[in-house]
């Protein structure tokens, strides 16, 4: 059993939580870094300890590669590393409670930075919720984790850097690929051009974007573009997609496993839940915390670094987490604020660096207009079965904002805690009250933030001496 | 739907998934190898009792959901499997005793 109070509390262990755990103890914080998945890496970097060392590294890219470095500088770092732990709810102060191996517990710290990342837009569409539909984030998990890979040619719907990667990856596993359902709208190259200039400074990135696009077209990879409807049909699972482009034309394939992605969103649950001030960011089409240069939110000492703090990649995540740790090393008293801010110099201009060529991204890859609003057959709260219809007709009486409108349909209540339906439900609100959708607001976020046993709240501070 | 690219050679278990021996590689999760199964579909809801089966496999989703060596509701893309495991494939809501 481990003291149960640190100086910093780091949650998540992907690109952010190492680098902030990283520098945290090279200043002499005492550190906990708790994450929910088996090993560091996070998403990125997920297995990398596990793949450096077999010829399955080859096949997935230097940028997964680079994670073994990391991984190896955060075991050895001194923090307190606490796998397979789920937050579920943070008081302010800070005490934090987790559940690990069935077993709840409370650890307190004086400072917390939230590294728990991103997720990918939910894309709800007819048929998303037949078996055979999975995100291309967990298809690529499933070929870093556990080597596999859809048995036959696969279907794969959306835009953005991801499913270019993975199909690339995918192909040099050896799989195989029936088409690419490119859903990027008409006209965005063009738009996205004046933001080139400036992401220029990342040459390197888009040389990768472009040698990917081509080794698909040199593959002979079947590319249907401007794809704005899809739909996904059969008897249990997916047997069969529809599709419509911008200019019409339809078409019906044969398809066992479709794989989808329209860009991620922030993890907000946490910061929300603990009363942090989020705003709309209009380019990423989501909520992000407000924070100030240091990562630090509206609440003082806590912060969040990494995806959580608006999509920037793990270039953009590292030097955010060391930008969080000198602060809270100097809160603490470790580090004099003269020699934090000639430390923060060097990761800002990291950052800025990092973030370059995300404008161009934003506007080449942001979700097209369907994605916001899908058809009244569509069940939208994958959890409780509510759909698109459903919400539209309450939408209209009396002008519910989501909150309202979650304990009228029970929409945003399952397991998930609104994870997948909440940003759909907003816009279904927003188009029928006809506001914009930051107006209309989010789900109210409450403990617990993942589902919690009554046998673990019976066996919480059970070590602890009674008061 | 899924298949394993290589062999897991000494690092093979075997799980039962409702009972049938199925061999998995240590430290892969359960929703990895739900999805190398014929039975495409590793829940069923508990509204309409339709078939679902693991989507995000980063615990946002909350599809995957199972009963492991009798307990309920866990999350099969965080549950890494272990040698001798039950699984059991959650149909319709989770009952009192899971």
């Amino acid at each position: 059993m481990t003291a149960p109070h640190t100086d910093l509390l780091i949650v998540g262990a992907g690109p952010a939580g190492m680098a902030a755990a990283v520098t945290a103890c090279s200043h002499g914080l005492s550190v906990r870094v708790v994450d929910d998945q088996p090993a560091p890496g996070g998403q990125i970097w997920r297995a990398i300890e596990t793949v450096a060392s077999t010829p399955r590294l080859a096949r997935l890219g230097q940028a997964y590669r680079a994670g073994a470095d990391r991984a190896r500088a955060f075991r050895s770092c001194g923090a307190v590393y606490e796998p397979q732990s789920e937050l579920w709810q943070i008081e302010p102060g800070f005490r934090a409670f987790l559940t690990r191996d069935g077993q709840a517990r409370s650890v307190t710290a004086d400072a917390v930075i939230l590294a728990t990342g991103a997720q990918e837009r939910p894309v709800p569409f007819p048929g998303w919720t037949l078996p055979g539909v999975l995100t291309v984030g967990a298809a690529q998990i499933l070929l870093k984790t556990a080597s596999t890979v859809p048995e036959r040619p696969v279907w794969i719907a959306g835009c953005g850097p991801l499913p270019l990667l993975y199909m690339t990856q995918l192909l040099a596993a050896g799989g195989q690929i029936a088409g690419f359902l490119d859903t990027t709208p008409r006209g965005r190259a063009s738009a996205a051009l004046r933001h080139l200039p400036a992401g220029l400074r990342r040459a390197g990135e888009l040389a990768k974007g472009l040698a990917w696009s081509l080794a698909l077209r040199r593959a002979g990879i079947p590319i249907i573009r401007h794809v704005t409807d899809l739909r996904a049909e059969g008897d249990g699972r997916v047997e069969r997609l529809r599709y419509r482009t911008e200019d019409g034309r339809e078409g019906e394939v044969t398809a066992e496993v479709l794989l989808v992605h329209e860009g991620l969103v922030p993890s907000i649950h946490v910061p929300l839940a603990l009363g942090c001030t989020v705003e709309w960011h209009p380019a990423q089409h989501c909520y992000v915390p407000l924070l100030d240069g240091w990562g630090e939110t509206s609440q003082a000492n806590l912060f969040v670094a990494g995806d959580g703090a608006g999509i920037g990649g793990a270039e953009a995540a590292e030097p955010r987490g060391r930008l969080a740790a000198l602060r809270v090393a100097t809160r603490l008293g470790k580090l004099d604020a003269v020699r934090a801010e000639r430390a923060a110099k060097t990761e800002r201009a990291a950052l800025a660096r990092a973030l370059a060529l995300r404008p161009f991204l934003d506007t080449l890859y942001g979700p097209r207009a369907q994605v916001f609003a899908p058809a009244d057959e569509t069940l939208v709260c994958r959890c409780e079965e509510v759909t698109a219809g459903a919400l539209r007709a309450r939408a209209v009486e009396g002008r519910p904002g989501p909150n309202q409108l979650k304990a009228f349909t029970r929409a945003g209540m399952g397991p998930c805690q609104g994870r997948q339906c909440g940003y759909t439900m907003a816009h279904i609100v927003a188009a029928a009250q006809n506001r914009k959708v930051e107006e209309v607001g989010f789900f109210r976020i409450r403990p617990p933030l993942k589902p919690v046993t009554l046998g673990e709240l019976a066996c919480l501070d059970q070590r602890e001496p009674a008061a | 739907m899924f298949r394993k690219l290589h062999n897991p050679g000494s690092a093979t278990v075997t799980i039962y998934i409702d009972g049938c021996a199925v061999t998995a590689e240590a430290g892969e999760s359960i929703a990895a190898v739900m999805l190398r199964q014929p039975t495409g579909w590793s829940r069923t809801t508990s509204i309409s009792q339709s078939p679902r089966a693991p989507y995000c496999m980063m615990g946002v989703c909350f599809e995957c959901l199972v009963a492991v060596d009798g307990k309920g509701s866990l999350q099969g893309c965080l549950t890494p499997v272990r040698d001798g495991m039950r699984v059991t494939r959650q149909q319709g809501r989770r009952s009192l005793s899971a």
